[in-house]
């Protein structure tokens, strides 16, 4: 029989439709202001300290509608703003640094439908308010702190083998070694290159010289490193913030995204994102002569540095460790009463300290504070050119061999260890970063756009219902429900997607869909209108209409998702949203447009017979 | 109901030449406008910083940029924007202030400066390499989107009917930068998503059309070329007219209540359907005729099923 849909067919797009829906209605139940409160540093929150802001919460007598415990966040919802902020206030001083609280909306979807994984739709920026940040990491000097480490390494491999060598220095972007003899070249190049497998060695027997430079699979793995490490980094600087639902995300081969939706005091922010602070344990250079170093005679191997107070040392430039390897870092006081700094290693940075102390007990270390600061110079690709601060903040002498955790002392005042503990538990930042774009959106803004993007939607919604009913009538009832449905659709998957959001250019892709979408239904119903004009039956009519259209649909479709896929590719921020709502919306119309309006014009007209079609 | 009764076929190719002349005529205005004019690049492709302050009473431009100007910034440009208590101002890149921190500078003080209470409504800054960037990437986007979309229509239909595309989708990109240019609109990200937008939509108007075209080269068997071109650009004419209007409805919607922000997007759209109509029928369908597209080249060849049979039987 011409035009009958099987029964399967009817159930799946209802099936389809009612899941859309299921995961649309979260949408519709808003939100409510909440307090979110998370451990640092290894601390997890627990029942225990459930029931601790339970307790205080109740003796201050602040009203809170709900609070639970889940994924290791504690939130607790409020029933107006006012006890909110009551609330963070009282917690932020009673729970000590251990916790960070953040303000935060939740969603007040119900338990029934968040259980089954229903979440509203995620907010862009532009439409929540907050500020994103877009942060480009120095990659030259990444690759300058790799270069001197390698310096560093080479010294002491050559003077492990009993290799004689006269100096090494970096000469461009290779490094050079300079030996005695030819023969010496030889020997060192056999035993460097058979250890640095990811290097270029090029010896110059003439010269007497040995050259080794970095590989691009070398510098890649050098610049990815950085990248990486930086966003980690970032992201543990972020949650000392206490932002409800941070992101930062990686762009391309050097810059970091990090989006802090909700915050409006943004000098805060950048001012903790952007500390591009670090710190490097260096040995003392005892046997070098200080006073003719201050004269400017420093000996190749080591560097004239000073302390915040004017005072000289001369270091080894071979850094034993790097801040990079510390996880945690608190501020106490040592037995006598004096500011300490405790420092927690990771377990490569615990074995190569304690390698590195075993053999220096009993003489002077210091620690280096090295600072990045951005100057308004620019070089020759137009790359900012960075200031590298380096002081010395502490000389100590090394009691003992040290292991994954061990303390500094003489770091000063006991704020200065609290601030330096905090800049080491933030961690450093293996190569400098710094902003090259930021957008800060006020929350009115924000709720204003989302306010215009909904009328808009409304608003084309109903000139394009009302046409296409005047226009075909009851068929035009039939495109008018397939659009509905369409429209609970995409906003079903932007909530089911976890990365999808939905930003202001995403609401007018959601309009430009409703307009567009009706297209795939105008091609059918004409071509049903033609078939009829040439005289062939209704069920003749509707059965080639849908036939012939297919393929045009499909064509004109799958052309339209090539552009937006390669605007997704390329687009930022609220560009990728309106890639987003528009490739959803163009699938989605799909299966509505023609399966969809298939299985109704099917039950209601399929198989009778018919004289006359209201289209 | 219907919008167009058409008994007789259109002859839309008898004015093929004419279209062309126009259509060359206009896309010489653009490029002319377009290399006098520039673009007016947002901030998004030139750097430099953007703050929209709301003010509680009706701003008063010159008072602000009397207070720019004394705190040294002479060089920003201040325009209402949307409404008359929200105000933009706009600076360049500068060399010795630290351009991300120049907003909240700025915000106190015009605070101080107007005496009113003032609202943060947004803050952006762009560092230029950010904008050279985007500018690179965004031209290769429409690049790779072009060559995607010929590769595509090659494949699925015929070179003579990608070529014809192409051509008008070049056409309605040029003829919308133009329009741009010309007025000298903002060209900021979200343009240039509409722009896209505005090939896809183009696009589909095309494809329905080489659709049909395909369909009745195969079906109708007497008449040249351009007469079946003819007949099936008649036969989708209601079709086109009828998606024209349901897309322009919903910008209409956009354009009056998306707000400021979305307006270059509602503008470039509600634009480019119109050259995107024109140019599926005059340039697209034109194009591919005078490439010479004939019935030949969309008849499904004939495998000689035997043949190869045998061939494959060879050692």
């Amino acid at each position: 029989m011409l035009n009958h849909s099987p029964l399967w067919k009817k159930l799946l797009v209802l099936f389809v439709v009612a899941i859309g829906a299921l995961y649309a209605l979260p949408n519709i139940y808003g939100e409510s202001p909440a307090v979110q409160v998370s451990g640092l540093r290894g601390v997890e929150a627990n029942a225990a300290t459930l029931d601790t802001i339970k307790s205080q919460l109740t003796k201050e007598g602040i009203d809170y509608s709900k609070i639970t415990f889940e994924n290791g966040q504690i939130l607790t919802k409020f029933s107006d703003t006012e006890n909110q902020l009551k609330a963070r206030d009282l917690l932020e001083s009673n729970l000590g640094d251990k916790y960070s609280v953040a303000l935060n909306l939740t969603p007040n979807t119900p338990d029934w439908l968040a259980s089954v994984g229903g979440v509203p739709m995620k907010l862009g920026l532009d439409l929540s308010g907050g500020v994103s940040f877009t942060m480009e990491v120095n990659m030259d000097e990444a690759i300058a702190k790799a270069t001197d480490g390698m310096i560093g390494d080479f010294r002491t491999d050559l003077r492990g083998e009993n290799i004689r060598y006269r100096s090494v220095k970096e000469v461009g972007s290779a490094i050079e070694i300079q030996f005695r003899n030819a023969e010496d070249v030889d020997i060192a190049e056999s035993f460097l290159s058979k250890r640095y497998r990811d290097l270029l060695f090029e010896d110059n027997s003439d010269k007497m010289t040995l050259s080794a430079s970095m590989t691009e699979q070398k510098l890649k793995e050098i610049r990815e490193y950085a990248l990486q490490q930086n966003i980690t980094i970032i992201r543990n600087r972020v949650n000392e913030l206490g932002v409800a639902e941070p992101l930062v995300q990686r762009q391309g081969q050097k810059n970091i995204i990090i989006e802090l939706p909700g915050v409006q005091d943004t000098a805060k922010a950048k001012e903790i994102l952007s500390a591009t602070a670090t710190i490097e344990f260096r040995m003392v250079d005892s046997d070098g002569d200080l006073s003719a170093a201050l004269n400017g005679r420093v000996p190749s191997s080591s560097q004239l540095l000073y302390d915040r107070d004017g005072r000289p040392s001369l270091l080894k430039k071979r850094v034993m460790l790097t801040g990079d390897h510390i996880v945690d870092a608190g501020s106490s006081f040592d037995e006598y009463s004096r500011p300490q700094v405790n420092i927690t290693l990771d377990s490569p940075g615990g074995s190569k300290w304690s390698n590195a102390t075993k053999n220096n007990i009993g003489k002077p270390m210091a620690t280096v504070f090295i600072e990045f600061k951005p100057t308004d110079r620019v070089d020759a690709e137009g790359n900012i050119v960075y200031e590298k601060i380096e002081e010395i903040i502490s000389v100590a002498t090394i009691q003992g061999r040290l292991g994954k955790t061990f303390r500094i002392t003489g770091s000063g005042t006991q704020a200065e260890a609290h601030n330096l503990a905090l800049l080491l538990r933030a961690g450093a930042l293996i190569a400098p970063i710094r902003i090259v774009e930021e957008r800060t959106v006020g929350p009115t803004l924000g709720a204003e756009n989302v306010q215009l993007g909904f009328q808009a939607i409304m608003g084309g919604f109903a000139l394009v219902f009302i046409f296409m009913l005047i226009y075909y009538r009851a068929f035009g009832v039939v495109a008018n429900l397939a659009l509905t449905a369409n429209l609970v659709l995409i906003v079903g998957v932007i909530s089911l997607i976890p990365g999808a959001t939905l930003t202001l250019p995403g609401m007018a892709g959601i309009v430009l869909t409703v307009g567009m979408a009706v297209d795939a239904n105008v091609l059918i119903f004409e071509r049903i209108r033609e078939e009829l004009r040439e005289g062939k039956s209704v069920q003749q009519a509707i059965h080639q209409g849908y036939d012939a259209a297919f393929s045009t649909i499909l064509d004109a479709n799958i052309t339209t998702l090539i552009a937006a896929i390669i605007l997704y590719a390329v687009g930022t921020g609220p560009i990728k949203g309106f890639a987003i709502t528009l490739s959803i919306g163009i699938i989605t119309s799909m299966f509505t447009a023609i399966i969809g309006t298939r299985t109704i014009v099917n039950s209601v007209w399929g198989g009778k017979r018919l004289d006359k079609l209201s289209i | 109901m219907q919008l167009l009764k058409l008994k007789e076929t259109v002859d839309f190719m008898k004015h093929r030449k004419v279209a062309m002349i126009f259509s060359i005529l206009i896309m010489l205005a653009a490029i002319t406008s377009l290399s006098i004019n520039k673009l007016n690049f947002g901030l998004d492709f030139t750097g430099g910083t953007l703050i929209e302050v709301g003010f509680e009473q009706a701003a008063d431009l010159n008072k602000i940029r009397q207070i720019m100007d004394t705190n040294g910034f002479d060089d920003a440009v201040v325009q209402l924007y949307g409404s008359s208590r929200d105000v933009v101002i706009r600076l360049a890149q500068r060399e010795d202030i630290k351009a991300e921190m120049l907003g909240n500078q700025i915000l106190s003080m015009l605070q101080e400066g107007t005496g009113q209470k003032l609202v943060m409504r947004r803050i952006e800054f762009v560092g230029a390499s950010v904008g050279d960037e985007l500018t690179e990437q965004g031209g290769l986007a429409m690049l790779t989107a072009l060559i995607c979309i010929l590769v595509y229509v090659a494949f699925r239909f015929e070179w003579r009917f990608a070529l014809g595309s192409v051509f008008a989708l070049f056409h309605d990109v040029l003829l919308t930068l133009g329009l741009f240019s010309f007025l000298g609109l903002e060209f900021d990200l979200t343009v240039l998503a509409a722009i896209l937008a505005v090939i896809g939509y183009s696009l589909n108007d095309t494809i329905v059309v080489s659709d049909r075209i395909r369909e009745n080269f195969r079906k109708i068997r007497e008449g040249g070329p351009a007469e079946i071109i003819n007949i099936s650009l008649t036969q989708t004419l209601s079709r086109t007219f009828i998606t024209s209007i349901t897309t322009l409805l919903v910008l209409i919607a956009l354009f009056y209540q998306g707000g400021a922000l979305i307006h270059g997007f509602a503008t470039a759209l509600l634009f480019g359907v119109f050259v995107g109509t024109y140019s599926s029928i005059y340039v697209a369908s034109a194009v591919a005729l005078a490439l010479g597209i004939s019935k030949e080249d969309l008849i499904p060849e004939v495998i000689e099923k035997e043949g190869a049979d045998q061939e494959m039987m060879m050692p």
